[in-house]
């Protein structure tokens, strides 16, 4: 309790230093702290990072074009799950914090419990994609830069149509280019 | 002494057959395969992979009956108990508005003939009949000629 108290005080009557040093640890001070933060956070956007935990769901993305291609361009898993915005970042981060406590439990700790969940899962990023106009496939993907001469016909009657007037989005079509698809019975289009 | 002198030499002359038949069992015996004439026991360097010919009518059939060949790319196409990714364009349901080919009516005949609401299970994995193509010279000369009917 004396501790507590003069700790206190010596945070609340003004410092000795000059306002200068003040300023300077803080300033550092800042510095280290956001350097920190910033670290931690891409550690937890690696490939590495994420197989710790999601290891089959991150063998099923090696078959893929966004794996493996003849360019060497890839994508790795924040790319698509994690906003690059940084606020709807730390929003994800902090939504993801849930999945600790399924881990857990061990809510799909069997490769049995995973395929049951797996159209759950696949469903909500689904969602999640139309809700933000498949923000992440549009990092990369830019459909002012299309080349429409490059794309098969019925692309360009797709990506011309439905996909330029906004009625529908990336993730409307593209299902699964990344992971093995849930039962589709039931899914439009399929 | 005599006597360990010619069992040595035995053992050595046994091991020297033994080489010699070993020598005889990984050789081809200079007979080609169509893989070439390398030896057995070596490794053939892998053909490079051939790209799939893609076009936007479909192949000519050279017989009756013949399934239909597949005249574009499907790279990682899924075909699952959970997906089947030819089926959502060539599916009735999906067809018509992907513009894509029909599959036909005897997709939906069970095995004795009977007509089901859906694609039957025996006809579900499209690759067992259909298949991409692409520029590839046969191994084989051969004078095969499409049939007259469909010439």
């Amino acid at each position: 309790m004396k501790l507590l108290k003069a700790f206190w005080r010596k945070l609340s009557t003004p410092s000795k230093a000059a306002v200068g040093v003040v300023l300077a640890l803080g300033f550092t001070g800042g510095i280290l702290f956001w350097g920190a933060f910033n670290t931690g956070m891409e550690a937890t956007n690696t490939e590495a990072f994420c197989s710790g935990c999601h290891a089959p769901i991150v063998a099923e993305i090696q078959e893929t074009i966004h794996y493996s291609n003849r360019s060497g361009v890839r994508a790795i898993c924040s790319d698509c799950h994690v906003p690059h915005n940084w606020t709807d970042k730390i929003v994800r981060k902090v939504q993801a914090s849930k999945e600790l406590i399924a881990f857990a439990m061990g809510t799909i700790s069997t490769q049995e419990k995973f395929e049951a969940r797996r159209k759950h899962l696949a469903e909500r990023e689904w969602h999640r994609m139309s809700q933000n106009d498949s923000q992440e496939c549009r990092n990369c993907h830019e459909f002012d830069f299309m080349d429409f001469s490059e794309q098969r016909p019925r692309s360009v009657a797709q990506h011309s149509d439905a996909l330029a007037s906004g009625e529908k989005t990336c993730v409307d079509c593209h299902k699964g280019i990344a992971h093995r698809l849930p039962d589709m019975s039931g899914v439009e289009g399929w | 002494m005599k006597m360990r002198v010619l069992l040595s030499g035995f053992i050595t002359s046994l091991l020297l057959c033994g080489a010699v038949v070993a020598n005889d069992y990984i050789s081809n015996g200079g007979v080609d395969s169509l893989r070439g004439d390398t030896e057995l026991n070596t490794q053939t360097q892998a053909a490079g992979l051939k790209s799939v010919v893609e076009q936007d009518k479909p192949y000519d059939s050279d017989y009756v009956f013949q399934p239909p060949l597949i005249p574009h790319q499907i790279r990682h196409y899924e075909m699952s108990l959970n997906a089947n990714k030819c089926l959502s364009c060539h599916s009735w349901k999906n067809a018509r508005e992907s513009g894509a080919t029909k599959i036909s009516v005897t997709h939906y005949e069970a095995r004795d003939g009977q007509v089901l609401a859906d694609v039957s299970p025996r006809r579900y994995f499209c690759l067992q009949c259909h298949v991409p193509q692409n520029e590839a010279a046969p191994l084989i000369e051969n004078d095969y000629e499409r049939v007259e009917s469909l010439r």
